[in-house]
């Protein structure tokens, strides 16, 4: 396949940044997309120029490393896949792809495609943890947990914290981030006693870092590699507002 | 946003109940109209009630928009560098990116409505005339354009509540669980419910069938 990618390149966090244009040829469709930009970076740093920075780590999905806004879709338009997972048999030969990273006044971009997620991991700083007396682990089934809280509790913790749900709201918020952390914590016993002080300080500190404020568009979700579902939001509202009672 | 949201949906609901009225001839809806200033009476002064309702809305209206003012300027301030690439819905809420332009358009047609059938300032039939008559003139078919921006507005209405509606329920965190078909259908049908019943009155006018 060949390529024409219009790509997001920035030297630093002073830098202005501008769209710059590279055409990638004979891109084979069982690349991924990082492989491609690979390939395309290979012959940038043979040609003697700055190749194109962009995060990863496992490639495999799990992370939550990898991440750019592809066509205008944060991931590309495959739904439920990061973009190491993305592969390039969903792009048409002769395609023309824009490639930029997250867009958030919190997540500042550090070089090219690369923006600092710190904001997220403030959050988590705030609240997202349970503090337990130290020792040895508890035996498994020694805190029974019901089977409906199990499950959602653990849908909830598969939020890879990729940071996608914010750069593809209209708002900028990071509610379905901080939403699902939540949620995991509050629907286990294990997370009862910080439940209110943990939502409370960490929507105030995701509200501090300057991610806008949730109108419930839905385009989070949508985007989510993890599916994260809306319901997360609600279940963060009602700890939120109890505990601000 | 939900609170105020929630009181507004209630007023339209009563307000709209209330327009059905003028299917009923000329007097039902002047009584109609006679009784929401006499609510309560003798207990009540006249037009009690119906002042603090009015207040109630005003303060809910200028709230309402406060929270949407400060959700775009936050919205805004949290993107200041915008995509090059357009943005494309993955959500496919068509209704959820109208709320922000829609609720301008209801905005202007509420000042509008006020000026036409409360203070009759844009009624052929003027402030002194009787509610029905003001109802009547207002949407004769000579002024198709004024029942035209109407239909518009309601339609801007129906959109506006077909997202605000179970919203108003995911922030105040009564949404969850696996509910949300259920929710959401609610709230498509209650916005249905709404548009239909606000818009027989006006074409039943133009039709002939309110006279
Ligand atoms: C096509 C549908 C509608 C019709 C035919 C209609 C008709 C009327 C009439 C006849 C009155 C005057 C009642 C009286 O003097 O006692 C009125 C008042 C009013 N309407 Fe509507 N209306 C419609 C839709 C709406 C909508 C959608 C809104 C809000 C978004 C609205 C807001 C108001 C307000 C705020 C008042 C004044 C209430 C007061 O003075 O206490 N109307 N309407
Ligand atoms: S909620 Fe989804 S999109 Fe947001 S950070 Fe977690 S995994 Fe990424
Ligand atoms: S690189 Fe780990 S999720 Fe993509």
């Amino acid at each position: 396949m060949n390529l024409t990618l219009k790509v997001w390149r920035q030297n630093g966090p002073s830098d202005e940044g501008r769209m710059v244009t590279y055409k990638v040829e004979d891109v084979s469709p069982d690349m991924s997309f990082l492989e491609m930009l690979d390939v395309l970076n290979e012959r940038l740093i043979l040609a003697g120029d700055d190749p194109i920075a962009f995060d990863h780590d496992c490639r495999e999905g799990i992370c939550g490393m990898c991440g750019m806004v592809i066509n205008g879709v944060a991931h590309g338009e495959q739904r439920a896949t990061t973009t190491c997972q993305l592969h390039m048999r969903h792009f048409a030969d002769g395609a023309e792809i824009t490639i930029e990273p997250w867009r958030a006044a919190p997540f500042p971009v550090v070089k090219d495609l690369v923006v600092d997620r710190s904001a997220f991991d403030r959050i988590i700083q705030a609240g997202g943890f349970i503090s337990v007396p130290a020792g040895s682990a508890p035996d498994a089934h020694s805190v029974p947990v019901k089977k409906d809280d199990a499950d959602a509790a653990f849908d909830a913790a598969t939020c890879i914290g990729c940071g996608a749900c914010v750069a593809a709201c209209p708002n900028g918020s990071a509610s379905l981030f901080t939403a699902a952390k939540i949620t995991h914590l509050g629907l286990l016993p294990q997370g009862q006693p910080e439940r209110d002080s943990r939502a409370k300080a960490m929507v105030e500190q995701m509200d501090l870092e300057g991610f806008g404020g949730c109108t419930n568009t839905g385009e989070c979700t949508a985007v989510c590699p993890k599916g994260i579902p809306l319901d997360t939001i609600a279940r963060m509202n009602a700890d939120y507002l109890k505990a601000s009672k | 946003m939900a609170v105020t949201g929630a009181i507004l949906v209630l007023f339209l609901l009563g307000h709209m109940a209330g327009n059905l009225k003028a299917f009923f001839g000329a007097d039902a809806f002047n009584h109609y109209a006679e009784w929401l200033r006499t609510m309560g009476s003798p207990a009540v002064p006249y037009r009690v009630l119906l002042t603090v309702t009015e207040i109630v809305l005003v303060v809910a209206v200028v709230l309402h928009m406060w929270s949407a003012v400060s959700l775009a300027r936050r919205a805004a301030q949290a993107r200041p560098v915008k995509y090059a690439a357009k943005r494309k819905s993955q959500a496919n809420g068509y209704a959820t990116h109208t709320m922000r332009y829609g609720g301008v358009i209801i905005l202007l047609f509420v000042i509008w409505h006020l000026l036409d059938m409360t203070f009759g300032a844009v009624n052929p039939k003027g402030f002194d005339a009787e509610p029905f008559d003001r109802l009547v003139a207002g949407f004769d078919p000579s002024r198709w354009w004024v029942t035209l921006f109407y239909v518009v507005a309601m339609i801007m209405v129906g959109l506006h509540l077909r997202h605000g509606l179970w919203s108003a329920f995911q922030t105040l965190g009564l949404a969850g669980g696996r509910s949300y078909g259920k929710l959401k259908a609610t709230a498509a049908l209650v916005s249905l419910v709404l548009v239909i019943g606000f818009l027989s009155v006006p074409v039943g006018v133009m039709i002939g069938v309110i006279k």
